[in-house]
């Protein structure tokens, strides 16, 4: 990648235009937001979750349904059924509307606990990379116990002693993001404290608040911003993961997981129908998967 | 090197000890009484604090801790509030279970994982790279309970080849080896290798690109090397960072497998555990949820201590 840059400012260079030569002083984020610009796979699913939250927020005004809505007499019809082009589930609800409403839950389970994580636990990885000493031990070995559950244990464990539901979920989640992200706040911290700017900030006397503000946070902020949106991925997964076990978010709220888990029983009759919810948890955790790919190239971040 | 090795086995002392804390606690983070499972909540008190006392409950939370921890050390993780029956007996019955159906994942996906990541670490920049990588990206981009239901969708209700749930014919509840036993765990073992595939494809590659940049492949090539071998020396040097991998997503799929376990109706850990929290039977919860992560730990232990004999450069603080 730099190599690429390297050679786009040497052609620049041979030119003598107007618009070329602009383009040898571009800042970083000038640099970073080219890049993206260049990278279609990225466009594209950046593209698609958009697409995937302005669904989710506007879903009163798109789904053609009321998702609630259940009929004895409308159960499980077929894709392209005339009212109801994806079906209706095992109570007669239309497919779409739910796949519509579900993006809403799915997307705020799978995004608030990485959130959550990143305040916590990059403030947490801040303060032990910067104090050091005995309080980074105090901190990071509480983070070595949490990683000594595998991730998705611990979430089913967390949220199945706090009982089922979706703060829950959303609590046991967080729990499960926070010692991550705390380690790459606190190896990043650790770097740049010892570089040599830092401690002329130091020795002019700054205090360790704006050290932190001005010097440290640039630093950090990049990798664990770039970290957060690939746990995006893995959290949506998480989310409804929790939901199709029964512990997230319950019934009859529209969800991709508890959809997925209560259309089990129609596999038989309608597999196509059955599996459509899962689709919708696929191509979201995807998206964030290449968006992430994408933003770390291009940021020339390595974790 | 010796010496790193005593002090990282020493460091597992603290974090098991971590670990007991907070499967302990997972029993008070619950709310309500521990005990409405087995009574009603119109039972008589008495009887109520009998029950207490008979399980303990009635006591301090530190002593309680440390009953149960030295009762745990000694392999007795307590009764079933639901059936009474010893919490180790269950799990000796589910972790062999769950023990067999990661570790067939693993190697699947190792297999997988190596051959994708191989090959786009080789061919870098190529269309096989982008495909290989795509499909590395897809496997840990996957919902693996929807991957499972597709595939009993395909497999066992379309094509009828394969059995959709269960560990063997006839409701068998433990593993052996023959062709029903193999055609069960087939689907369970795909749909749990893709995570592991798709991040061994992303080491591989990664590790397989970063040996194929160094000097010393350069010097092969000079000395007239050809390809085939210079593969040899890059496998060489690959293998102990995608090994470590492969250990970690082990000890991962241990506790990542009860959706799975879930979705095929598998005996192992996954399912004691999912019973054990609608039927809110804490010590089942707590003693899988504290042997699972055990076996991590001592996965984890095992790893860089491996790792340590391959390649002393790797050593984890």
């Amino acid at each position: 990648m730099k190599s690429e840059v390297i050679t786009a400012n040497a052609v620049a260079a041979t030119k003598v235009d107007v618009a070329q030569v602009a383009m040898q002083s571009r800042g970083y984020w000038a640099t970073v937001g080219q890049r993206i610009m260049r990278d279609r796979v990225t466009l594209f699913f950046g593209g698609v979750i958009l697409a995937v939250v302005a669904t989710a927020v506007f879903a009163p005004l798109i789904a053609p349904n009321d998702p609630y809505a259940a009929s004895m007499i409308m159960r499980l019809k077929p894709i392209g059924t005339e009212g109801h082009p994806l079906g209706t589930d095992e109570t007669g609800r239309d497919m779409l509307s739910r796949l519509i409403y579900g993006g809403r839950l799915s997307l705020f389970m799978g995004i608030m606990p990485v959130l959550y994580a990143l305040a916590i636990g990059g403030t947490l990885g801040l303060i032990a990379g910067f104090v050091g000493g005995r309080v980074n031990m105090a901190i990071m070995r509480t983070m070595d116990v949490l990683y000594a559950f595998p991730s998705v244990l611990l979430a089913i464990a967390l949220s199945g002693a706090l009982g089922a539901g979706i703060e829950n979920a959303v609590i046991s989640l967080t729990v499960v993001f926070i010692p991550p992200l705390a380690r790459v706040a606190e190896s990043v911290t650790t770097q740049v404290r010892g570089l040599d700017y830092v401690d002329a900030a130091r020795a002019s006397g700054a205090g360790p608040l704006t050290v932190i503000r001005v010097h440290v946070l640039a630093n950090v902020l990049g990798p664990i911003f770039i970290y957060a949106t690939s746990l995006i991925s893995v959290s949506i997964i998480l989310a409804s993961g929790l939901s199709f076990l029964g512990l997230g978010v319950q019934p009859p709220e529209p969800e991709w997981g508890l959809m997925l888990n209560t259309l089990r029983q129609a596999i038989y009759v309608d597999p196509v129908l059955a599996a459509l919810p899962g689709v919708a948890i696929f191509v979201t955790s995807l998206s964030f998967n290449l968006v992430s790919d994408g933003l770390r190239t291009a940021m020339d971040i390595r974790i | 090197m010796l010496a790193y090795v005593l002090r990282r086995i020493l460091y597992v002392i603290p974090i098991s000890l971590g670990v007991t804390i907070i499967a302990f606690a997972l029993v008070h983070i619950a709310p309500g009484d521990p005990l409405n499972a087995v009574v009603g909540a119109d039972a008589p008190a008495e009887v109520v604090e009998k029950l207490k006392r008979d399980y303990g409950f009635d006591q301090p939370l530190a002593i309680q801790y440390l009953r149960w921890l030295g009762r745990a050390l000694t392999g007795d993780l307590g009764l079933s509030v639901v059936n009474n029956q010893p919490v180790t007996d269950t799990l000796l019955r589910a972790v062999p279970n769950t023990l067999l159906l990661a570790a067939a994942a693993t190697l699947l996906g190792f297999t997988i994982g190596a051959l994708l990541g191989g090959l786009a670490g080789y061919y870098q920049g190529t269309a096989i790279d982008k495909i290989a990588t795509g499909a590395g990206v897809a496997g840990v981009s996957i919902p693996h309970y929807w991957l499972g239901i597709v595939l009993v969708i395909v497999f066992a209700v379309e094509l009828r080849w394969l059995p959709a749930t269960g560990i063997g014919p006839g409701g068998s509840d433990a593993w052996k080896l023959d062709l029903e036993h193999l055609s069960h765990i087939l689907l369970p073992a795909v749909t749990l290798s893709v995570i592991p595939a798709g991040i061994i494809t992303r080491t591989v590659r990664a590790a397989v690109a970063e040996v194929l940049s160094q000097e010393f492949v350069q010097a092969l090539h000079a000395k007239g090397l050809l390809n085939r071998r210079i593969m040899l020396h890059v496998i060489k040097n690959a293998a102990p960072t995608v090994l470590a991998v492969m250990g970690l997503q082990l000890g991962y799929l241990l506790g990542g497998s009860i959706l799975v376990e879930t979705v095929f109706n598998w005996p192992g850990t996954g399912y004691v555990l999912n019973d054990a929290i609608f039927r809110r039977d804490i010590p089942t919860l707590q003693g899988t949820i504290l042997v699972l992560a055990m076996f991590f730990v001592v996965l984890n232990l095992l790893v860089d201590v491996v790792q340590t004999f391959i390649d002393p450069r790797m050593r984890r603080g």
